[in-house]
């Protein structure tokens, strides 16, 4: 089997498990949800009218980064609990194939979920979130977020505070994306120019390609016994 | 050997003593004022040979965490681990020196405790990842796992800073600069207290570094008469 093969086998497994639960899409996405509702309440009495549209950038990505943080620490306290990672681990595959493979089934459920929120999104907020730039920051943004995440996932399911540190160990190091994005995102919703746009763009797509990389390589430290 | 070690250690802890005295010294008094109309201003401004000497020492224990880190996963030697774990737990207490020093010199300077400055902003940022880093470690108790799990933080925060500093300064520069025009550079009496201060901050931390050190392999020593003992 080729190693593209490997990951593939990984994130389908990882899809059946899904469709046969559904737990991890609607935790997410209700979490999502709840998210924004949560910032519409804590902004109601400051934030009206015209200048919504100036937080809806930060929300978005908010309710993303908080319910892909949810979903990034099933991925694997669910093979944990259920002793399938040493399974996994003993499988004839390079290591490094399964954290792709868990990075790419993140990145699905985590689009799926976005993929859902953006009408929400558009009826809470009142502005238009269907333009090709903006989806191409979200699935930017998702993936330097999910290939950080998994690796610190990777690690933090085998501690004793599990759920808890995850966070904590991520959004330190995943503050550039949240940057990146969110400058991208409002620089859509602002009307900027596409060149403009790019330049954040970019920005993400480097994110995007040093922490898999580096993941890569310490990946093997992370799963051995 | 090991006499003359213990000897050399009194002998840098006393110079690190010394050498913090007459660095405080020339920061509150050596030092000429600063060209400033307010009186705040003025003193206010003495505080920063402290503070960037402490910065100095938060980012240079990082990077030293980070080489630990890296010596780790390379060897599996428990020293390597031994510096990443010292240096970390000196750079946190140092990064937030870096923070406290920092507000109590922006609030006569600035008007207020804090601005979301870049430079303020990715200190706060590192001393974060430097609490995770401590986090992640007392939340494992395999010896071995957590000298994996730690290096590979550290690796990954390490790899880190850089892209949040360019992060940070993109996302400032959007906006005005207001508080960038009023450093005036360092008169000469200035410039000796201010190398003063960061080659002094080195020595200490240095010192501290040491300290840790022998203090982590007396634990080990401890744990292993203990497993002894215990049969």
């Amino acid at each position: 089997m080729s190693y593209l093969r490997k990951i593939l086998a990984i994130v389908w497994k990882d899809i059946v498990a899904e469709l046969r639960t559904k737990e991890m899409f609607s935790a997410m996405f209700v979490f999502a949800v709840l998210v924004i509702v949560v910032f519409v309440f804590a902004f109601d009495l400051r934030v009206v009218g015209e200048q919504v549209q100036q937080v809806a950038p930060g929300t978005l990505w908010v309710a993303f980064a908080f319910s892909g943080v949810l979903g990034l620490n099933r991925a694997f306290v669910m093979e944990k609990d259920r002793g399938c990672l040493e399974g996994l681990l003993l499988a004839p595959v390079d290591h490094t194939a399964i954290y792709f493979g868990k990075m790419v089934s993140t990145v699905l459920f985590m689009l799926v979920v976005e993929a859902f929120m953006l009408p929400v999104f558009t009826a809470f907020f009142g502005v238009n979130l269907f333009d090709l730039r903006l989806i191409l920051t979200i699935v930017l943004g998702t993936v330097g977020f999910a290939g950080v995440g998994t690796i610190l996932s990777a690690m933090t399911a085998q501690t004793r505070a599990r759920e808890v540190l995850l966070p904590i160990l991520l959004l330190p190091v995943a503050a550039p994306v949240l940057i990146f994005a969110v400058k991208a995102t409002a620089g859509v919703l602002d009307g900027q120019p596409t060149s403009e746009i790019a330049f954040w763009l970019r920005l993400l797509v480097a994110f995007d390609l040093i922490f898999p990389a580096v993941a890569f390589m310490t990946f093997d430290y992370v799963v051995k016994e | 050997m090991k006499r003359r070690n213990d000897t050399l250690l009194i002998v840098l802890t006393a110079l690190s003593a010394v050498l913090v005295m007459i660095a405080l010294y020339l920061a509150l008094v050596g030092a000429p004022d600063a060209n400033l109309q307010s009186e705040t201003g003025r003193y206010a401004q003495r505080i920063i040979y402290f503070h960037i000497a402490t910065a100095w020492v938060g980012f240079l224990a990082f990077f030293v965490t980070f080489v630990g880190g890296v010596g780790y996963l390379r060897t599996q030697a428990r020293k390597w681990d031994i510096v990443a774990l010292s240096s970390a737990e000196i750079g946190t207490v140092f990064m937030l020196g870096v923070l406290v020093s920092g507000s109590i010199w922006a609030k006569p300077a600035w008007g207020v405790w804090w601005v979301w400055d870049e430079r303020l902003t990715i200190s706060l940022i590192q001393f974060l990842v430097y609490v995770g880093y401590l986090m992640l470690r007392s939340s494992v108790e395999d010896p071995a796992r957590r000298a994996r799990f730690a290096a590979v933080y550290g690796v990954v925060a390490f790899i880190s800073v850089p892209i949040n500093f360019i992060a940070i300064r993109l996302w400032r520069t959007q906006h005005p600069l207001i508080f960038g025009s009023e450093e005036g550079g360092l008169g000469p009496n200035m410039m000796f207290a201010f190398f003063f201060c960061l080659i002094t901050f080195t020595i200490w931390y240095v010192t501290l570094m040491w300290h840790r050190i022998r203090l982590e392999r007396s634990r080990d020593q401890v744990e292993a008469l203990k497993q002894k003992i215990m049969g």
